[in-house]
């Protein structure tokens, strides 16, 4: 456990994201205080809740951003990752929450070492992505709006959906190369 | 980095340079700004320069489509210019790479439009 705390950094990683543009995270379950490196106990996932905003969007594609980097992945899937929990993140606050700013989205990001994994839940009315129509049929390919869900399936090696009550949460799984896996 | 325009004449063509990340409530609604600004103003033939655009999220490219979509239902025409590598995969895997005429090469893309 020690040694994924190192790998990850979770502590400097925390810190980063909680002063991101000079506005604390409303919480961070795991990095009180602020920058203080974590128990080992406690070490193998950060926990942010966060204000239904488009600021909240950014901190947490930034925070899967750098999750990815420190767990060595090549930089086109850094960005894949990034963009795919910012696609996620985007969902939560925009058609979870409608901005409400009463409600707040919950982000988790947790490296296994052989996987990482992001977790985001809103408190919305839920979503049944079996009702989401595929942005790929011709008739509707000239929509505004609609690809969220594809690009995080696109870009992911596995996405869950879970209804909460309120609220639906995205799990978003990376596998990492065999060679993280064995460190 | 927010999303920055410009934009310019040639022979006819109105481009619009963008630089920076097209997301959302960020650059998508300057975009779509932009592009009602320039149909108001009687500009229809409209290159979309993503040349330094280097972000666009599902929101970003849900504007791009709306643009075209506004420009085709006025009469009008519009075309993307020089894709960043990742602009461009985005693109072919929503598979809006062949629904759009993306060019290469700035005076290609000035000559193709119809005048």
């Amino acid at each position: 456990m020690f040694e994924l705390a190192a790998k990850l950094d979770i502590a400097a990683l925390c810190k980063h994201t909680s002063g991101m543009r000079n506005k604390p995270a409303r919480l961070c379950f795991m990095a009180a205080p602020e920058g203080q490196r974590l128990k080992e106990s406690q070490a193998s996932r950060i926990t942010y809740t966060l204000e239904s905003s488009l600021d909240s969007v950014n901190r947490v594609e930034q925070t899967a951003e750098e999750l990815a980097k420190k767990a060595g992945v090549e930089e086109d899937e850094v960005y894949r990752i990034a963009m795919a929990v910012r696609e996620a993140a985007v969902n939560a606050v925009l058609h979870g929450n409608s901005y409400d700013p009463q409600k707040h989205i919950t982000a988790s990001f947790e490296n296994t070492g052989s996987d990482l994994i992001i977790r985001i839940a809103d408190q919305g009315v839920g979503l049944d992505p079996d009702t989401l129509p595929d942005p790929l049929a011709p008739e509707n390919l000239l929509r505004g709006s609609g690809r969220g869900i594809f690009l995080i399936r696109s870009f992911m090696d596995e996405v869950h959906f879970k209804l909460l009550n309120p609220g639906t949460e995205l799990t978003l799984i990376k596998h990492l190369g065999a060679e993280h896996a064995a460190e | 980095m927010s999303l920055k325009l410009s934009t310019r004449q040639v022979d006819g063509i109105t481009i619009l340079d963008l630089s920076g990340r097209i997301t959302l409530g960020e650059g998508s609604v300057q975009l779509r700004d932009a592009v009602r600004d320039l149909l108001s103003k009687g500009s229809k033939h409209i290159l979309l320069n993503l040349g330094d655009v280097n972000y666009i999220d599902s929101s970003g490219i849900g504007e791009l489509v709306s643009a075209y979509t506004t420009v085709r239902n006025q009469g009008g025409e519009l075309k993307l210019l020089n894709l960043t590598k990742k602009v461009h995969d985005l693109l072919q895997i929503t598979k809006l790479y062949t629904v759009f005429d993306v060019k290469d090469d700035e005076a290609t893309a000035i000559a193709s439009f119809t005048k």
